[in-house]
């Protein structure tokens, strides 16, 4: 039964598209694949299967390394992050219903959806 | 208890909330503010109002830097946009936030280039990409997404970018903190503190909320368990008549915050003399404008900025409802000629403001088959 209480809400679907949440606001968790060879600031995350290339560089006094999971916010990665806590935030982004948001801002990086 | 089967720790959920029972006893009311709109649309979506006993009141704080914003500012940067070379770059959040004429989606209809980006770096990419445009990126958030804003015009100075610049609306949360306790009619025990604004700023800049005005604060991460667990934490310390700021979301929040993305912010930013905050009015250093080293990239140097300002209609109580003297559904305007499809006050915005998030949430609950409170 979980998520009924919440899809419930949505039927109208209020708020929950372009103009809905501040997705700003919420980090989403991504690990490291690998970091680019020319730019040390700039790696390729994988989150939930999705591949984008996001910015390091307000991480420059703990660099992570391919393999480490990361908060991300607009394309940048804010902090390091366990794999528990990555899950976890993965599964609060579901709960609060923002997980399609997440991915479409992930697709998004890079200006690599249709704008 | 309403959605507890559904939390992944229900045992552990029910024992917070039992918890926070104990602790709260009926003698007395608490009145505890969550400053960060993330927790304020997470507290609805869960519906822990729910599982808090009635003499837990949360009051939803200014944290939603949508629904703070002026509308005078969204005027000012479509005016920039008018010209034939700009490009309007924005997150999605501000797409159909209105201005005066319109939000930025209607602009685009009437043929204005407009563009939404997931992150300023896309804005700058977006320049690279139109040498013979210029992209003004319409920067808005606090101290969560102005860090990669500031990097992002560090990179554009360090590579020459020229035909880019930034509108900049960042602010700050701790002035918009010290204005609501400067208010008069305030009248607050505790405070949730912010998660990801936290993650950056860390936790010290709050220190001034215990020592000098005798208020707990705990910085929470937003997970409903997260949430239970500050509240816990904030009635222990009023209950033993103490205030400190204290930290749940130790396995994200660093005590010193993210000093790299501080050094960003100290590089390219410098705080306003004073800033209008729908809803709370002027406030001063509260926001961060471009300084005169970036003078280059900062839109408002580089074009003439009409300085428009729009005062809210004086039947919206957007400011009463921020400082928890009212709740949403008092203000005379509320469901009526305020709606999320029809904002007229700053918190019916975004779904992170509290009417919206009010309206959105606990407004259709009426519409649902009741449930049943069993904690």
């Amino acid at each position: 039964m979980a998520g009924t209480g919440f899809s419930r809400m949505d039927e109208d679907g209020t708020n929950h598209d372009v103009a809905g949440g501040c997705r700003m606001c919420l980090a989403i968790p991504g690990k490291i694949v690998e970091i680019s060879s020319d730019n040390q600031d700039s790696a390729l995350v994988d989150v939930v299967g999705v591949r984008r290339k996001i910015d390091l560089g307000l991480l420059q006094d703990d660099k992570p390394a391919p393999g480490d999971w990361v908060l991300i916010h607009v394309g940048f990665a804010m902090s390091k992050i366990s794999e528990q806590d990555a899950a976890d935030q993965m599964n609060t982004l579901w709960m609060l219903g923002e997980i399609d948001g997440a991915m479409q801002e992930i697709q998004g990086y890079g200006l690599e959806d249709v704008n | 208890m309403r959605f507890v089967d559904e939390f992944r720790e229900p045992a552990l959920i029910s024992k917070a909330a039992e918890e926070i029972r104990r602790l709260t006893g009926t003698e007395r009311h608490y009145r505890m503010m969550e400053v960060c709109g993330g927790h304020t649309h997470a507290i609805y979506r869960f519906g822990l109002k729910d599982i808090l006993p009635e003499n837990i009141e949360l009051i939803h704080g200014p944290g939603c830097p949508v629904c703070v914003l002026p509308m005078g500012r969204i005027d000012d940067g479509l005016s920039i946009a008018q010209r034939s070379d700009v490009i309007f770059a924005a997150f999605g959040d501000m797409m159909r936030v209105p201005g005066t004429q319109g939000s930025p989606l209607e602009h685009k209809a009437r043929g204005m280039d407009v563009r939404i980006v997931y992150s300023p770096s896309d804005a700058l990419k977006l320049a690279r990409l139109n040498p013979d445009k210029h992209v003004m990126f319409f920067a808005i958030g606090f101290e969560t997404t102005a860090p990669s804003t500031a990097l992002t015009m560090m990179r554009a100075k360090a590579e020459g970018v020229g035909n880019f610049s930034v509108f900049c609306n960042h602010v700050t949360i701790i002035p918009a903190i010290r204005a609501i306790l400067d208010s008069p009619d305030m009248r607050l025990d505790a405070f949730i503190g912010p998660g990801h604004v936290s993650t950056v700023i860390g936790c010290r800049p709050y220190e001034w909320i215990a020592q000098n005005e005798r208020k707990p604060i705990v910085v929470s991460g937003f997970e409903p368990l997260d949430m239970l667990q500050s509240i816990v934490m904030l009635l222990r310390q009023l209950k033993a008549g103490e205030a400190k700021v204290e930290n749940q979301y130790k396995r994200v929040v660093p005590w010193e915050g993210n000093r790299a993305a501080l050094r960003a912010m100290a590089e390219v930013f410098q705080l306003r003399p004073y800033f209008e905050w729908r809803g709370l009015g002027f406030i001063s250093q509260s926001a961060l404008r471009v300084n005169d080293k970036y003078a280059e990239w900062d839109a408002e140097q580089r074009f003439a900025v009409p300085g428009i300002r729009v005062t809210d209609p004086k039947a919206a109580q957007c400011g009463e409802v921020l400082k928890g003297v009212l709740k949403p559904h008092q203000c005379k305007l509320f469901g009526r000629e305020c709606t999320p499809e029809h904002p007229i006050g700053a918190l019916m915005v975004s779904s992170e403001g509290s009417c919206a998030a009010y309206h959105n949430y606990e407004h259709r609950k009426a519409g649902m088959v009741s449930l049943n409170s069993v904690a």
